[in-house]
């Protein structure tokens, strides 16, 4: 089953691809993977995004807590979480169906981020899943370009 | 001595650095990127450099010399080739779990990602086969990084760590500042074992029928043989040990039943398919020990003490984890356990049966020259008072087969990733280390064409140890799978047309050589060889060409199921 890790890191050059690495040494499935900063400026948060069975699930994050620059491992899976992924992405522009077009991004609170004369770039901010819907959709009129940010994920609040 | 405070450049700092972590040797080669470091080495007299001839011997050095005493093995070679001639080595440490701390110039800071000469990105090469690796990136963080290296290199699960030091980090000054502690946020290795587990573990062996000890390596590294002793003559409990972990108990005592796994005795792989406890510690069921997992131990609750919990789980489920160091783990249940002697005699009565049915045996009416004729000799020559390293192949699973390892660090051998050449710069490295015992190398005539360039090493500083050349013109252990499994294709495997001379190319490098091609010379040739201690020595001995290794698990096959012997290999027990 699918499932999300919020790994803290040092925010140190090489963090990711010791990460990357290992799952790609081990064969572990990664979906997504995503960093930034967090509020410790020396910490990172790594948003990973598996695959696997329970048995390969603890591996991934006995592995990753085996790495020296990792910090904290958290499975938010079966825990209160909210995650968010981003999609940008840029379609073809016609007379005949830019209505149908508008009325989709109102669908799914996108938001136009520009406009040209044959073609529209959006934005759509959701969980994954909204965000495969979403292309899923918008696939009939033409999708010039897309890039996706991977998921972002953290614990719901107390 | 310099003192905390003092100005110095980066090289004196490094020197200084590895004077406060007690290091008595450095395993290297210099170069280019390292010529500061090298000017400072030539006043230095109290840390000994071992210059080697190849930088992967300088690796297996630092790793034989590790295994030997325990202590850190450091390795320093220069940026470029230097560096990726050290990856073998550093993947070999990292299989075995031995702690190693490798140095490596690196070109000056500005000129890194340029594909200046002799780059290598070493720390992007090496991250996925040490424990941990830096780039130092200004002379004012060197101090507190060699000082983690080490403690990653020497705290709980040991392994190798590299540190990258860039030429101008070394030529620039700081103020030294050698810090007291040392702190890794994300490195907090479960040491001390959870009571209840150990409880949990003392009452399932308490109850056991059929309890059985699968000891790995983890038991020698943290020098938990006593405590291993003690419950397994207390409690009655038979003790199989892996390559690693021979000579964790003694091979001499009734409840030893050597080796398990692919080449291990038919007792054991047996006592493992009947036990109905399998207390396994510092061992990680590796493909060589279990065979296929669905059948390994299929009788038994497992308990698992390991030191690293991605262990736990990994390759076999067990019913019991219990993650903590492998002498704490021991300990604990002798303090938990009930003090009277456990009566186990009819499950021993049984191990003892198997042991009569199939017993390690080798033919001996041709008078010819067998390996395993060699090997016992020398076992018995030395009895077991002797460090033996072995290289990689048929000799090596001979040797944990016929001689009797007695106390713990007295085998030196490449395990995990089994690697060719290791032997000889290995047995180089422990005998700098230990000078009480004599360093015994058991070697075959492919792997010692491997590294066969530090014989110089070992004939310039006058190293006494016993190159036992197992020569049977063949890569043996490849030709003994393609006999079983590959049609008798004997694809490039037979060295006797292109083997050199041996005895000459051992006197070529200045090491006095002997040959013995029967029983008798070879019973003399040993006992030379034990007492010449001018420096190396090497016996060439002949061995019989075709033999193979029995009793054998096929790989993939069922560790209940072994082979015994080549007469009738589809034979199945």
């Amino acid at each position: 089953m699918k499932h999300i890790i919020s790994v803290l890191v040092e925010n140190k050059f090489g963090s990711l691809n010791r990460v990357a690495a290992m799952f790609s040494a081990r064969g572990f499935n990664l979906e997504s993977i995503s960093i930034g900063e967090t509020e410790d400026t020396e910490i990172s948060r790594m948003t990973i995004v598996t695959r696997g069975e329970d048995q390969i699930i603890s591996q991934v994050l006995k592995q990753l807590n085996r790495l020296v620059d990792t910090i904290k491992v958290i499975d938010l899976t079966r825990q209160p979480h909210v995650e968010r992924e981003l999609l940008l992405m840029t379609l073809k522009l016609t007379k005949t169906q830019q209505h149908e077009i508008f009325e989709l991004i109102n669908v799914f609170k996108g938001k136009v981020v520009d406009i040209k004369q044959k073609s529209i770039t959006i934005e759509v901010i959701g969980s994954p899943d909204k965000i495969n819907t979403t292309i899923d959709i918008f696939r009939v009129y033409g999708i010039k370009e897309l890039a996706r940010s991977g998921a972002v994920a953290i614990h719901r609040g107390e | 001595m310099h003192a905390s405070g003092q100005t110095l450049n980066g090289s004196e700092i490094f020197i200084e650095c590895l004077r406060r972590e007690n290091v008595d040797f450095i395993f290297g080669y210099p170069g280019g990127s390292l010529l500061k470091v090298y000017e400072t080495l030539y006043e230095v007299h109290d840390i000994k450099h071992i210059l080697v001839r190849h930088e992967q011997g300088a690796t297996h050095m630092a790793e034989g010399y590790a295994r030997a005493t325990g202590k850190p093995g450091v390795v320093l070679v220069t940026s470029g080739p230097g560096a990726t001639n050290t990856v073998t080595g550093i993947a070999n440490a990292y299989m075995d779990s031995s702690p190693m701390v490798v140095f490596t110039g690196q070109v000056p800071s500005s000129l890194i990602g340029n594909d200046a000469f002799q780059e290598a990105d070493i720390v992007g090469i090496t991250r996925p086969i040490t424990k941990h690796n830096f780039l130092v990136k200004d002379v004012r963080e060197l101090a507190m990084t060699i000082r983690k290296a080490f403690y990653l290199a020497t705290t709980g699960r040991p392994g190798p760590v590299l540190v990258d030091m860039p030429k101008d980090v070394l030529n620039a000054s700081c103020v030294l500042e050698w810090p007291e502690s040392v702190e890794i946020r994300g490195f907090k290795p479960t040491l001390k074992c959870h009571i209840n587990q150990v409880e949990k573990a003392a009452q399932k062996i308490a109850q056991a029928k059929r309890p059985l000890l699968y000891i790995g390596g983890g038991v020698i590294s943290s020098e938990a043989s006593e405590e291993l002793r003690a419950l397994a003559i207390q409690q009655n409990i038979p003790v199989t040990m892996t390559l690693q972990g021979l000579g964790a108990f003694p091979g001499n005592h009734p409840l030893s039943m050597g080796m398990l796994g692919m080449h291990g005795t038919y007792w054991a792989n047996q006592a493992v398919n009947k036990c109905d406890l399998l207390i396994a510690v510092g061992a990680r069921f590796d493909d060589r020990v279990t065979g296929k997992v669905e059948t390994f131990a299929p009788q038994a609750f497992k308990i698992h003490n390991d030191i690293d919990p991605t262990n736990v789980d990994k390759n076999v489920k067990v019913d019991l984890p219990v993650v903590g160091d492998a002498k704490n783990f021991l300990a604990g249940l002798l303090d938990v356990m009930p003090k009277e002697t456990a009566n186990h005699d009819s499950w021993l009565a049984e191990i003892n049966a198997w042991r009569k049915l199939s017993p390690l045996t080798y033919s001996c009416e041709d008078n010819a020259l067998r390996t395993e004729f060699v090997i016992e000799e020398v076992s018995r020559q030395t009895r077991g008072n002797a460090v033996v390293v072995t290289d990689v192949g048929q000799h090596q699973m001979w040797t944990s087969q016929f001689y009797t390892f007695i106390n713990p660090r007295s085998i030196i051998s490449s395990g995990g990733l089994g690697t060719m050449g290791y032997g000889l710069p290995a047995a180089i490295g422990a005998a700098f280390g230990i000078n009480d015992k004599p360093v015994i190398l058991f070697c075959g005539d492919g792997g010692f064409m491997m590294n066969i360039q530090e014989l110089v090493t070992a004939v310039h500083h006058k190293i006494p140890i016993k190159i036992f050349l197992i020569n049977n013109s063949f890569l043996g252990m490849v030709r003994q799978w393609q006999e079983l499994f590959h049609k008798e294709k004997y694809s490039f495997t037979d060295l006797g047309d292109s083997n050199p001379d041996f005895v000459k190319v051992a006197e070529a490098f200045g090491c006095k050589a002997l040959m013995a091609d029967n029983p008798d010379r070879a019973k003399e040739a040993i006992t030379e060889a034990i007492a010449w201690e001018e420096g190396p020595i090497l016996v060439d001995f002949r061995v019989v060409k075709k033999d193979m290794v029995f009793p054998m698990v096929p790989a993939g096959g069922s560790i209940s199921d072994m082979l015994l012997a080549r007469l009738n290999p589809k034979t199945m027990v």
